[in-house]
């Protein structure tokens, strides 16, 4: 193709030139014939050069539609707030991890994500979370690690690893994908700064119902920084007594975690999914003590007929659960006082509804509260509270926004706090897909 | 007592739980993501297969639910038509991670990847999101060229054929019929255009490019600055100075698009709003891909005609 332009170009040139000499004069009007020339020249040459990059890039595009260049695809998202609250004390209101911790400006979540096929047999996934301490110090936490099967028969999956429990519905939602800037009320009571996250194996089956319907059980160690009601080290702060460990000598020393979730569309335009689930195992006040945790869920959405770009759209989200926590016999680690058996019932439960306005735009308001039973030691960590959260998010693009909230809070005993936040995220990398 | 009744609780089991392969007179279950790779799935089937759609021809394609029935309708397909440019990237990968459904793997028979043979525009040469929401495999709206079309449904056809071939005179057949309709339409729709050739348009999103290069149409603006990325006062300022400038008066809006933005832009820059779809079924009479490319025609031929 170049050398047929290249000889194409010469004759022209030639040509012309051969031309220009036999005349007896070079006037304006030969002069201005060859400019023609040399602009058809150009412009011939420019749809040559078109041609061959058309030529070219067709092959490859029209190769096997599955480009992407890499085998597992990368992602990263990175969460920074800023705010004020009427608290100095800001880690004793927002108690949660990826929660904004001081007044000024926060980086509580900073991730990185993998994902793709291991082979014929395993999706993997990994979430490598570093963040920045109230102190400006880097943590880095392996939120998740798992692989899960693709071709188990009879509509079985399993998965193994490090990973959120499923439990409810934001628990096993990343921070990113959380649509109000903090972790609601009864989720820190329940499971902690980190929620309810760790290493173990789950089995889920989906019915082979006409309406969606599935059931898994997780079995995860009892134990570490992320099981707060169980065998965490941080369980005294529920107890208030010294953290009695011991070995796991059978299957009740772990956490079983079972879960069903049901999904109805009530009309082309409306979806509801409900849920049930629990969390039974050991927690450390005493040898032989344990907890049950029992919570509800439901998501609601309705997106019209025509929406632009998915919206508008309106939803509600509300999770209720309920804890009985057997405290054993037990010594204050504070006070030195005999703490006596007693059982611990608490509950708490957040709703929250969206609007989204028009394309990018939602408004949403979300109420907290958690209730506790009167214990002889009494918890940070079990705090009458309640909270209302209105806010507002824009989406500049799919990759990135900004989200303004208000916290007004009460806590029993203490009164009544007023925040206000700004977050930013970002994200690069893969596509993010979007769960329902 | 207990052995009278087993064998009565083994066939109610039997019977309640389809756990074997789908029966033989049972027709195929064919999934498509989208009403277009919907209504080819159907044109090729025929009377042998089921199709079901996910996204709704009024839904904006980027942005579909990934609703849990989605997945209970993805775990019984014995076929799959997916678009396989990126278009479903938003929600289709959680629905099939969850319908545990062997038979759509990647590289089964029952997967089928529309885009697989067609020649794809504008893929870009680099990935860069400063240029909005690119697609890394070119444009994805390639189905409204008919030759694209034809492509399409001779991959649907192979892969039909390949997952159930008791059918495959049945496939063969349709193709035969839907290739010569379109052959057949293609010369009107080409003679219908033929007078507004190198004809200037305007469109909301970057979707009409393989329209406007089959039938030498030319897309001179959209009225997003860059895909994905909303319409500002500025660059709708400057499309309407452009189609002054370039005498454009057609101005191309998807039901899922904001009408609104085309109208003040069409009033603005002296043109007039076409509603068009890529789906059939989103404006009435196009149900099928035939009556789709008819309608898109007819009533671009006659906004052309009307122009001031």
């Amino acid at each position: 193709m170049r050398v047929f332009r290249r000889a194409f170009v010469g004759i022209l040139v030639v040509a012309s030139a051969a031309h220009a000499q036999t005349s007896d004069s070079v006037s304006r009007r030969q002069q201005r014939t060859v400019d023609s020339l040399a602009a058809a020249v150009r412009g011939l040459q420019q749809r040559v050069d078109s041609l061959e990059t058309t030529a070219s890039a067709a092959p490859a595009a029209a190769a096997p539609a599955r480009s992407g260049g890499a085998y597992m695809n990368m992602g990263f998202d990175a969460l920074a707030d800023f705010g004020w609250s009427t608290t100095k004390d800001v880690l004793s209101l927002q108690r949660g991890d990826h929660d904004p911790h001081v007044r000024g400006f926060t980086v509580p979540n900073v991730e990185l994500t993998f994902d793709g096929a291991v082979d014929p047999y395993f999706k993997g996934f990994a979430a490598i979370v570093t963040k920045l301490n109230e102190l400006g110090e880097t943590e880095i936490e392996v939120e998740e690690a798992w692989a899960q099967t693709t071709s188990l028969p009879y509509n079985l999956q399993a998965k193994a690893g490090q990973f959120l429990g499923d439990f409810g519905r934001q628990n096993a939602q990343h921070p990113h994908a959380w649509a109000f800037v903090d972790q609601p009320l009864v989720l820190n009571q329940m499971f902690g700064k980190d929620g309810l996250r760790g290493q173990g194996a789950r089995l889920s089956w989906l019915a082979p119902t006409e309406t969606y319907t599935e059931m898994s059980v997780s079995v995860l160690n009892s134990f570490g920084g992320t099981t707060s009601s169980f065998r965490s080290n941080e369980s005294g702060d529920i107890h208030g007594g010294v953290p009695v460990d011991h070995p796991v000598d059978g299957v009740t020393d772990l956490l079983i975690v079972p879960r069903i979730t049901s999904s109805f569309d009530l009309s082309d335009t409306q979806t509801l999914v409900v849920g049930a689930s629990g969390a039974f195992g050991p927690n450390n006040s005493g040898t032989k003590s344990r907890t049950q945790i029992y919570g509800g869920d439901l998501y609601y959405k309705w997106k019209p007929e025509v929406a632009a770009a998915g919206f508008p759209f309106f939803s509600i989200q509300a999770e209720a659960v309920a804890r009985t926590y057997d405290a054993a016999p037990r010594t204050a680690v504070e006070t030195g006082v005999a703490l006596p058996a007693e059982t611990l019932n608490d509950w708490g439960a957040y709703s929250q509804a969206l609007w989204g306005i028009r394309p990018r735009i939602i408004a949403g308001v979300r109420g907290d509260i958690v209730r506790n039973s009167t214990s002889k030691f009494s918890a940070i960590d079990r705090q009458d509270r309640q909270r209302i959260s209105p806010n507002f998010t824009w989406y500049p693009s799919e990759f990135s926004k900004f989200r303004l909230q208000y916290n007004y809070d009460h806590r029993a005993g203490m009164g009544d706090d007023h925040s206000l936040w700004l977050q930013f995220e970002f994200m690069m990398g893969a596509h993010a897909a979007h769960k329902f | 007592m207990i052995f009278s009744i087993l064998p009565r609780l083994v066939a109610a089991a039997a019977l309640v739980l389809p756990l074997g392969a789908p029966h033989a007179i049972k027709k195929l279950n064919v999934v498509a993501t989208t009403p277009d790779l919907g209504a080819l799935a159907r044109e090729i089937g025929g009377d042998a297969v089921d199709v079901k759609t996910l996204a709704k021809p009024s839904e904006d394609p980027h942005f579909v639910d990934a609703k849990p029935s989605h997945i209970v309708t993805l775990n019984r397909a014995d076929v799959l038509v997916e678009g396989g440019a990126e278009l479903e990237q938003g929600w289709l990968p959680p629905l099939l991670e969850n319908a545990r459904n062997d038979r759509l793997a990647a590289g089964a028979p029952g997967l089928v990847i529309a885009s697989q043979g067609i020649r794809m525009l504008e893929v870009p040469a680099t990935l860069d999101r400063s240029r909005g929401d690119v697609h890394a495999l070119g444009n994805p709206h390639f189905l409204i060229d008919p030759v694209d079309a034809k492509i399409v449904a001779a991959n649907i056809a192979a892969h039909l054929t390949q997952v159930d071939p008791s059918d495959a005179a049945i496939f063969k057949a349709n193709l035969a019929k839907f290739n010569a309709a379109v052959d057949a339409k293609l010369v009107d729709w080409q003679k219908q255009l033929a007078p507004f050739k190198g004809g200037k348009v305007v469109t909301y999103h970057n979707d009409f490019v393989y329209f406007a290069e089959r039938f030498h149409l030319d897309v001179v603006e959209t009225l997003e600055p860059k895909p994905g990325i909303a319409p500002s006062p500025s660059h709708l300022a400057k499309v309407i100075g452009t189609m002054k400038g370039a005498n454009a008066h057609v101005v191309l809006v998807q039901p899922y698009q904001n009408r609104k933005t085309a109208e003040t832009v069409a009033r603005e820059g002296n043109g007039v709003v076409v509603d068009f779809s890529q789906q059939p079924g989103a404006i009435k009479g196009t149900d099928t891909y035939v009556d789709l490319m008819d309608t898109l025609v007819k009533s671009i031929a006659n906004a052309f005609q009307a122009k001031p």
